[in-house]
Order: structure tokens, then sequence, then C-alpha cells
């Protein structure tokens, strides 16, 4: 299992774009972190997702 | 008056009012950056939606700088990590330092505060801190790197005003960098009142996002503190003790 932004996803195995892609998520709009490191958008396309990753996939809100 | 700059960071600016994009609608964004003439807007780091149709940068106008906070920090840590995330979203090196652990008045923990600003100036951002105003933090803010000092003028939210207009003076008259006065500014008189004290700016988000019309209280607060601005390169007229001084010729009619 992988937890990404809070919830458990059977996605051990499989690559981060492909998820990133089908979730709908906007590559030029977020930012992601795994495992408490950066991952730099130059290695999306490489990472495959490990069972008990954790994943934070963030972007910009309105805020002061 | 035009070459009166801002300096934050090697960077110039000639607007003094930092605008907050929280609590309200995207689509007033734009008109709200317009009507402030501000060139920095604050944003947050949260977890992303999946299928978000809108995204706060595509409603900012060009040129205009961001300054995303680390809100929801509790410690430095936790602020180091939301800072280096919002860097990755590439959208520059300004950090505006927020770590509060205490969710009843949301006062910033001074302490973590500085360790996060150490932190992040060796990593290269250009660190606003938002603190508690205390002249000895300001001062450890400054050797830790800290680009400008942000004092909070009450609590955040509050819309009270200068409630610690006299500490937020001693910092504006003993620390050798920006002061600007954060959180809890809430009309333009009080914007103004803090420019004239010789603030180096005024950041303000709820006053505008709870006013009746947001980007005619954009106007307003742009107005006030290029006002009080102005008033403090004057300089201000003084203040007697006690007694009077008239303004008119006391002699020349009526007695010799």
């Amino acid at each position: 299992m992988v937890k990404i932004n809070g919830k458990q996803l059977d996605l051990a195995g499989k690559p981060l774009e492909k998820y990133l892609e089908s979730a709908g998520y906007d590559p030029k709009r977020i930012a992601v972190e795994r495992n408490g490191a950066i991952l730099p958008k130059a290695r999306y396309s490489e990472t495959i997702l490990s069972d008990g990753d954790e994943i934070e996939i963030v972007s910009f809100v309105g805020g002061g | 008056m035009n070459d009166d700059k801002l300096i934050i960071g090697g960077r110039e600016f000639h607007s003094r009012f930092i605008l907050g994009s929280g609590k309200y609608s995207l689509n007033l964004i734009e008109a709200a950056v317009k009507d402030a003439g501000a060139e920095i807007i604050t944003l947050a780091v949260r977890r992303a939606n999946t299928k978000e149709e809108e995204n706060i940068l595509d409603f900012i106008p060009e040129g205009v700088t961001l300054l995303p906070n680390t809100s929801g920090a509790r410690t430095a840590e936790e602020a180091v990590r939301i800072a280096r995330l919002a860097r990755e979203l590439g959208c520059g090196d300004f950090v505006k330092v927020e770590i509060m652990r205490d969710t009843k008045y949301l006062l910033p923990d001074n302490q973590e505060t500085i360790r996060a600003t150490e932190i992040l100036a060796k990593e290269g951002f250009i660190v606003m801190p938002y603190m508690y105003p205390d002249l000895q933090v300001a001062r450890d803010l400054a050797s830790a790197g800290a680009a400008t000092i942000m004092p909070l003028a009450s609590p955040i939210g509050s819309n009270k005003g200068l409630a610690t207009k006299d500490f937020i003076q001693i910092l504006i008259d003993e620390i050798d960098l920006p002061i600007i006065v954060d959180a809890g500014i809430g009309k333009p008189s009080q914007a103004c009142e803090a420019m004239e004290m010789g603030a180096a700016a005024i950041m303000a988000n709820t006053a505008l996002a709870t006013a009746g019309d947001l980007p005619m209280m954009a106007s307003a607060f742009r107005q006030a503190i290029e006002a009080g601005r102005k008033a403090y390169l004057a300089g201000l007229g003084r203040v007697l003790t006690r007694g009077a001084s008239a303004s008119d010729p006391l002699t020349g009619f009526l007695r010799d």
C-alpha cells in the first residue's frame, strides 16, 4: 500500500507519473514529496511507487 | 517619492502593500492586486486536489512576486518542509515563515521561527518571518539571516489594529531591516498610522476579505499606506506636551 495525501492506495509497483496523470493533477502546478524529501519534477517519470511509501502532493492556495 | 523603494532580498518594490489572498474568491484576486497596487501577494501551500479546475496561480497577474507562507507549521522542521515544497512549486525563493502552536490566539512561536529562519536563510531563501514583536527576538532573526521582520499588530484575522504599537516602534527604531506590519490591521487609518511610524510596508488580508467591497477597500488601503509613507518621509510635526501654539499671527489688528 502507498499513502498518498493521507489515503492508503493500492499502488505499490506502479509508476508515479501514471498515477498523477490518472488522478488529474497538473504537473506544472504541484510539488511532490516522497517519504519526507522533495521529489524533483524531472524524476516523476522514473519513479516507481514502493510499498509503504508516503507521498504528499501539494499546490498553492489562497492564504495570508 | 518615485525613487522611494522597498528593497527585499535584493529585489526592488515600489508598492508597500503586501496583499493576502486568503478567504476570498479567486475571481477577485486580479481586481484586488490592481486596486491595491500590490507587487507582492501571499499564498499558502496545501494538499492538492485531484482534477483541480482552478489554480490560484492562473488568477495572479504576471509580474507579481509570490510570497508563500508556512501556515500550518507547528515546528521549525515543518516550516522548512513547507518552504522547500513552495520553492519546488517553482515561484521563487521568497518565504514568509509563520509557525504557530497556539490554536486559540494563533500567536507565532518566536523561538521556532528563529530556528526556521536560520535554516532557510542558509538554503538561500529570502526569509520574511512573522513574529510577536520582541526586540531580542527581532535581533536574533536579523542575525539568523531574515530579509525583513514581520511583527503582528494584533491577533491574526482580528482587524483590531495596532495593539502592539509601542513595541513595533521599538523594532522600527532599533532593527536595521524593513519592518513590515502583518496581522491585525483592520482599517486604512491603522495602516496609515503604522506607515507614519516608519513601518516599511503593511500586509493585510482579512481586512479586505471581510470588507463590503474588496477591491474598493484595497484601493483605500493603498491610498492610506501611500499617505502614511509620505507623512513619514516628510517628517511629522512636533507634539506639544502642554499648552498651545497659535497658527495665526497674534498681533497686527485690534491689539498691538
